[in-house]
């Protein structure tokens, strides 16, 4: 998703700057703000895609900047950085406000990654509730719970279809594996081995398997992008 | 009942008394004992006092009785015999020892016979009972004795007096009233004496408590407060005092055991890192192996980060201080997704993952950390279990939920080699790996977080021998003895 724009609310300068320099490069636009006061002022006033709060600020906490906007009725999506990764501490953040939440530190590609999940999610939010995603010749009905590729059926377990369907409704994303194991799993603690990987591969076996163009693409050091037509 | 201040100044040692008594009178022993001495003492003033009324009582009306029989017998004497009769019944009665009082007067006043010799002016012209001073005829006119008298006026004008000395009485009055003077005195000594014993043995142990405690805040985390093996409320206060310290000690044990795990274990991993950087530099020419030099930094990096949040979260969950966002949720169903998750892995590497779990086993806790412990387990039963013993099947790993005696007990159980049981305590500490999963990717901190995980869960970590192999067994207090699914909204 192109020319997003973006405000980062981060006190740390370096990390500020490292990340809106790496935004630019991507083709965004990033605005940053100091402390929280700033950042609520900005937030309240420029049309952003995606707020990136980190959670301890000066002057105004991240936690409280978010609940404050959205008593003002500001529902631009909310991307909370945190030093603190434990389970409560999400769900602090989540409860405030926030819609997505991601412990320091972190690698930028997962940032990214959410970062464009969010923004799709403001832009298109009646299609990604859809009630059947179509990508190239491959369908998923969501009711009930066929997949089809080319007009033929492909029988996938619960999980499988889960899983399908996460990768589908962000069609054209990178989908992380840490992604896959929140949404499809709903844990959030770090799988050490390659364990999603090994169910993606299952899953690209039988959806890609005999045709001659890939649907699941692995991006390297990132994750995993459902895309109709390219190499796999 | 809070002491007066100790006025300021004078000598010390006076100072100290009143300041030691002030805190005498402030003791909970103490008020409670004067309330109790008190009580006591009023108990004890009216049972006496009764006592004693009663006793004068009873002499009293002995006194009159005797008086009574005497005034007529006299009179029946004076009927039959005439005052003749009467003069010499009561001149031969007023010599006999230990005698009543008797004068018979003409009316007009004139002392006929008796061994009264004088009564305050007045006294005979009122006839009936009356307490008055006398003289008796040996001593001459001084009124000094006292007595209860009753006067008679016979029918022919003569006077009767009959009366007691009432001395004897008063002597033994005097005898109840002193016994219970000093018997009030006794009761009330005593009591005082007892409530202070009390207040300052509680004192003294609250004293010895206090002391203690004070090293202990100083720094001495290994004092211990004694206990008197009577089992009361100082007691119980002193062990669970002595229970917090040894969690407090623990905790403080853990805290050095982290700080000394980031000295040693994470130093090692940083010199690696920046020693890999600083050759990429100097080595690295070729634009191709600078960046694979940094790729693996960042790998590296991320190990390391995976580090340091394993061993925070270990600390908080240690800690106890993750125990806010506890919930209830389905143990059994945290096995099995979990176990689905690891499934795919599994069955890639050739090990059969099996199931057995059971409906409606109810915990309350964390869900994600359930998650994440059995993660590890099952993570660590593919690793190391997949050196089977026995050559005829492949290797085997086994989930299973169950309840046993109200508890959750969660397992994880492979046929690998197992760990040898003198080493089964210390793979649950940070950072140890045992010699044969060196080769192996891993930090060693997998097992201690599953140990913190149960004892946040109140519960126990163990690890067992499964002949062959080794099974992991998570036991938590399950929150109802009967859980229906439907019941966990």
């Amino acid at each position: 998703m192109p020319d997003m724009r973006l405000l980062i609310i981060e006190d740390d300068r370096e990390a500020s700057s490292y990340l809106s320099k790496a935004f630019r490069e991507a083709g965004h636009v990033a605005d940053t703000a100091d402390d929280g006061l700033d950042g609520y002022a900005l937030a309240r006033e420029g049309a952003y895609d995606v707020l990136v709060v980190d959670r301890m600020l000066p002057k105004l906490d991240g936690l409280s900047l978010i609940r404050s906007l959205r008593e003002q009725g500001v529902e631009t999506p909310v991307l909370i950085l945190s030093a603190l990764g434990q389970v409560d501490d999400r769900v602090k953040g989540l409860k405030a406000g926030g819609d997505d939440y991601l412990p320091k530190p972190y690698a930028f590609s997962e940032l990214m990654a959410r970062i464009e999940v969010l923004a799709r999610r403001r832009g298109g939010g009646a299609a990604a509730e859809a009630t059947s995603y179509r990508v190239g010749d491959l369908e998923l009905d969501r009711l009930s719970h066929r997949v089809t590729r080319a007009g033929q059926e492909i029988p996938l377990q619960p999980r499988e279809f889960r899983l399908l369907e996460y990768l589908m409704r962000h069609a054209g994303q990178v989908v992380t594996r840490t992604m896959l194991l929140e949404h499809v799993w709903d844990y959030h603690f770090d799988p050490q081995t390659n364990v999603i990987d090994v169910h993606v591969s299952r899953l690209r076996a039988k959806v890609d398997k005999g045709f001659e163009r890939p649907m699941i693409h692995t991006v390297r050091g990132a994750g995993y992008m459902v895309r109709a037509g390219g190499e796999a | 009942m809070s002491a007066p201040a100790a006025p300021a100044g004078h000598d010390g040692r006076h100072d100290g008394i009143l300041a030691r008594l002030g805190t005498l009178f402030r003791t909970t022993a103490f008020k409670l004992s004067l309330a109790y001495l008190l009580v006591f003492a009023a108990f004890a003033f009216f049972a006496l006092g009764y006592v004693a009324w009663n006793a004068r009582r009873v002499l009293d009306d002995q006194i009159v009785s005797t008086i009574e029989a005497e005034i007529n017998g006299l009179s029946d004497q004076y009927a039959t015999g005439g005052i003749r009769r009467l003069v010499s019944v009561v001149e031969r009665r007023s010599r006999e020892p230990g005698a009543s009082l008797y004068l018979v007067t003409t009316p007009a006043g004139e002392h006929v016979v008796g061994n009264v010799e004088a009564l305050p002016p007045g006294t005979l012209a009122e006839p009936g009972q009356t307490e008055t001073a006398y003289a008796r005829n040996t001593d001459g006119d001084r009124l000094d004795h006292r007595a209860i008298v009753r006067i008679f006026t016979l029918p022919g004008g003569f006077r009767l007096l009959v009366g007691r000395d009432v001395e004897e009485r008063d002597r033994l009055r005097a005898v109840i009233g002193r016994a219970f003077a000093w018997s009030l005195m006794l009761v009330v000594g005593l009591g005082f004496l007892g409530s202070w014993f009390i207040a300052q043995r509680v004192l003294k142990r609250v004293d010895h408590m206090t002391e203690i405690t004070r090293g202990i805040m100083a720094g001495d985390l290994d004092g211990r407060l004694a206990l008197a093996g009577t089992g009361d409320e100082l007691d119980r206060l002193a062990s669970n005092l002595n229970a917090m310290l040894d969690r407090i000690g623990e905790l403080m044990r853990g805290m050095r055991e982290v700080s000394d795990n980031i000295a040693h274990d994470l130093k090692t991993p940083l010199t690696r890192l920046r020693n890999k950087a600083d050759a990429a530099l100097r080595e690295g020419r070729d634009p191709d192996a600078l960046r694979a030099a940094l790729e693996a930094n960042i790998e590296e990096s991320d190990n390391l980060i995976r580090v340091f949040n394993a061993l925070l979260m270990i600390a908080r969950l240690e800690a106890g201080n993750a125990r806010e966002g506890l919930a209830e949720f389905d143990a059994g169903a945290v096995a099995l997704e979990v176990a689905e998750l690891y499934e795919a892995v599994a069955e890639e590497r050739g090990v059969a993952l099996q199931a057995e779990i059971e409906d409606g086993l109810v915990l309350h806790g964390s869900r994600e950390l359930i998650g994440q412990a059995m993660a590890n387990l099952i993570d660590n039963a593919l690793k190391y279990g997949q050196k089977t013993v026995e050559s005829t099947a492949g290797p085997v790993v086994c989930v299973a939920a169950r309840r046993e005696n109200g508890s959750v007990v969660l397992t994880v159980a492979d046929r690998g080699e197992g760990i040898p049981e003198a080493e089964r305590g210390r793979v649950l500490e940070r950072f140890v790996r045992l010699e044969s999963a060196r080769t192996r990717p891993g930090f060693g901190l997998g097992l201690s977080l599953v140990n913190a995980v149960a004892r946040l869960h109140q519960g126990s970590f163990t690890l067992e021998d499964n002949a062959p192999g080794l099974r992991a067994t998570l036991r938590m207090p399950a929150l109802r003895e009967q859980a229906p699914r439907e019941m966990t909204a």
